[in-house]
């Protein structure tokens, strides 16, 4: 999105601000659902395994291993049903796309924290 | 009430509801316009007006008859002119009026008009969407028409058999587009969905009619 109009459009629906997240790191993130007319909140907690797009666009795909069974979700990091997006701890990794993550798990699975 | 703008197509985005639905947008950078011209029915036959988009154009490039054109109307460099009938509910609008993106609010319908992309010589698949040929399996179908029509009867290929060749470039009108976001200070209007032709062309925006 190289165009200064195209981005002042955009950048209306932007959130105001976006904690520095990187792939490998683990996040909260805090979504609203709805229940009838009542709103709650759910977090949804895991390993960021890919950043895709940029601009209001945006997204993240977050993996945790729940109840023995890996889970992704893709969020897209603008969205006004995701209320907060939280660092838990950073993860240091050589890589844009963990991937390979999906293939190991337990201990294998770990990442080192970045300094 | 203006019954619609020029203006250029900027690019799309997205935007996103209240709700939390993602809504694809294409940014068009509408006006300012002014009226260069006013035809009646008792001097022209009918009942239109020309606007123009006004944007920064060298003198020199803009021909003499319409410099003297837009001259008449007393403003200033215009390339890009086009007419829109008038129908009821439409203001009377005099040359050298201007035409802002103001008079439009959001959910609003819109026909958008603009020229599409040039394909060139496009094949059957892309042109009219021909399923083609297997890929592998020792297939030597792949995109080629197949039967054009039968042999001795009618001896002759049907009009309108469609075929390969010029695709794009031409009039495109989508219309019932709705108005997303009007931004009147930078003269942009947000509608919602794609617009035909590239990035930076003109676009004539025009109400629907219900």
């Amino acid at each position: 999105m190289s165009n200064a109009l195209l981005a002042k459009v955009a950048n209306k629906f932007k959130r105001a601000e976006v904690p520095p997240i990187q792939p490998g790191d683990t996040v909260r993130v805090q979504v609203k659902i709805r229940e009838g007319d009542k709103e709650r909140l759910q977090a949804f907690e895991g390993t960021i395994i890919a950043d895709n797009n940029s601009g209001v666009g945006r997204t993240i795909t977050v993996r945790k291993i729940s109840f023995g069974h890996g889970v992704e979700r893709i969020f897209p990091v603008h969205a006004p049903v995701v209320d907060k997006i939280e660092i838990v701890r950073t993860g240091k990794v050589r890589r844009a796309k963990l991937y390979y993550l999906r293939n190991l798990r337990g201990k294998a699975a770990r990442l080192k924290e970045r300094q | 009430m203006s019954p619609g703008i020029l203006g250029k197509k900027i690019g799309m985005t997205q935007v996103f509801r209240p709700d939390g639905q993602v809504v694809p947008v294409t940014v068009l950078k509408a006006g300012p316009c002014v009226v260069v011209q006013r035809k009646t029915p008792t001097t022209d036959g009918y009942d239109a007006v020309q606007l123009g988009l006004v944007e920064h154009v060298k003198p020199q490039r803009i021909n003499k008859p319409r410099t003297g054109h837009i001259k008449k109307a007393n403003v200033e460099g215009v390339k890009y002119l086009r007419e829109f009938t008038l129908g009821p509910g439409d203001d009377d609008l005099k040359p050298g009026d201007r035409v802002l993106v103001d008079q439009f609010q959001p959910k609003q319908k819109v026909d958008v008009i603009g020229i599409s992309k040039g394909r060139g010589f496009a094949g059957l698949v892309k042109r009219h969407h021909f399923h083609g040929g297997p890929a592998t399996h020792g297939s030597m179908f792949h995109r080629a028409p197949g039967s054009i029509g039968a042999s001795s009867f009618p001896s002759r290929v049907f009009p309108g058999m469609r075929m390969a060749g010029r695709m794009g470039g031409g009039r495109v009108t989508v219309r019932n587009l709705e108005i997303v976001e009007v931004d009147a200070e930078d003269n942009l209007l947000v509608v919602k969905g794609a617009v035909p032709g590239p990035n930076g062309s003109y676009v004539v925006v025009r109400r629907s009619r219900k």
